[in-house]
């Protein structure tokens, strides 16, 4: 995570990637909370562990990729955009793909427990995710903006 | 049946969640002010005081007030929160808006118990920090900010 060196006038001024309908993530967010919603239906089942996989699956692309690069933004571009009034603001990728990482990490934890036979992370993991995905969908909470500074506190102190 | 239970029980423990954090996101905190009565500029036993300096900040302090904004790069908020803080301090000729990035300054997240992007500690014109606005911020909470900040200048442009 070492990014390019910048001076503090530079933070709002650098050139940012290009930008993207900051509805896009919000409306992939609200598809996932509904996936996780249904994984905690399912309980312990078989069928619960193979819907979490896809979701881990789903966030990996948007780790790598940015949350516009996963199916849910395909969704968005092809059934919703189209239907809406051009965005008024466009928003960086990169605050999304953190989010789609802290996904990953949440639901994929939770996916290896239960392959490993730990079944009940799968409806925990589940709700920790539901939880974050359900308010970046109805709240616009930005996940990286509430956790990213706690993370770099504790690599800084480890380093 | 259970499962069912336990999914609206998280829904509503998210929604309580949402709403407890919209309530509270970038409204103006002030320092207690028990401890803002210890003279500070008194250095602490670190040698550090609860000062910030020109240095410091790598800009000048406001004559009344300096918003010091704390951005990290992952935060679409942050960006919001600068383009409202610029904006006012192009109304205010008395206060002054700075934007650090967090990786680039670990010690004032430190030293200021910094937990979340974007935070803007507000600083009087000694550059005392005097209170904080934690989360994002709009128009009105940051001009709430800027009349809370102790100081003998009166005359509000654009505070109302």
């Amino acid at each position: 995570m070492s990014g390019p060196e910048t001076t503090p006038a530079e933070v709002a001024a650098r050139p940012t990637p290009a930008g993207i309908d900051p509805r896009g993530p919000r409306f992939g967010a609200a598809v996932t909370a509904v996936l996780l919603a249904v994984v905690l239906l399912l309980g312990t089942s078989t069928a619960a562990t193979v819907l979490l996989a896809v979701i881990v699956a789903s966030f990996a692309v948007g780790a790598v990729r940015g949350a516009q690069g996963t199916w849910q933004g395909w969704l968005f571009r092809t059934l919703v955009r189209p239907r809406l009034a051009p965005p008024t603001e466009l928003e960086d990728p990169r605050p999304p793909r953190f989010a789609q990482l802290v996904g990953l990490v949440v639901t994929g934890v939770g996916l290896l427990l239960a392959l490993v036979g730990v079944g009940v992370a799968v409806p925990v993991s589940a709700a920790l995710a539901l939880v974050a995905a359900f308010l970046n969908a109805v709240f616009g909470l930005c996940l990286g903006c509430e956790l990213y500074l706690l993370g770099l506190r504790l690599r800084s102190r480890a380093a | 049946m259970v499962r069912v239970l336990l999914l609206v029980v998280v829904l509503a423990a998210a929604t309580g969640l949402g709403l407890w954090w919209r309530a509270r996101n970038g409204r103006y905190a002030a320092v207690d002010a028990s401890l803002l009565r210890r003279d500070a500029g008194t250095p602490d036993d670190d040698g550090r005081t609860d000062r910030l300096t020109a240095d410091d900040l790598g800009a000048e302090l406001g004559t009344r007030a300096t918003f010091v904004q704390l951005s990290s790069e992952v935060c679409a908020p942050c960006r919001r929160t600068h383009s409202v803080l610029a904006g006012l301090v192009a109304d205010r000729p008395d206060a002054v808006h700075v934007d650090l990035d967090v990786e680039e300054h670990l010690d004032l997240v430190r030293r200021f118990q910094v937990l979340r992007t974007p935070t803007t500690l507000v600083l009087d014109a000694q550059g005392t920090v005097v209170g904080r606005l934690s989360g994002a911020t709009d128009r009105r909470h940051a001009l709430a900010a800027l009349d809370a900040v102790p100081g003998s200048c009166t005359d509000g442009v654009a505070a109302r």
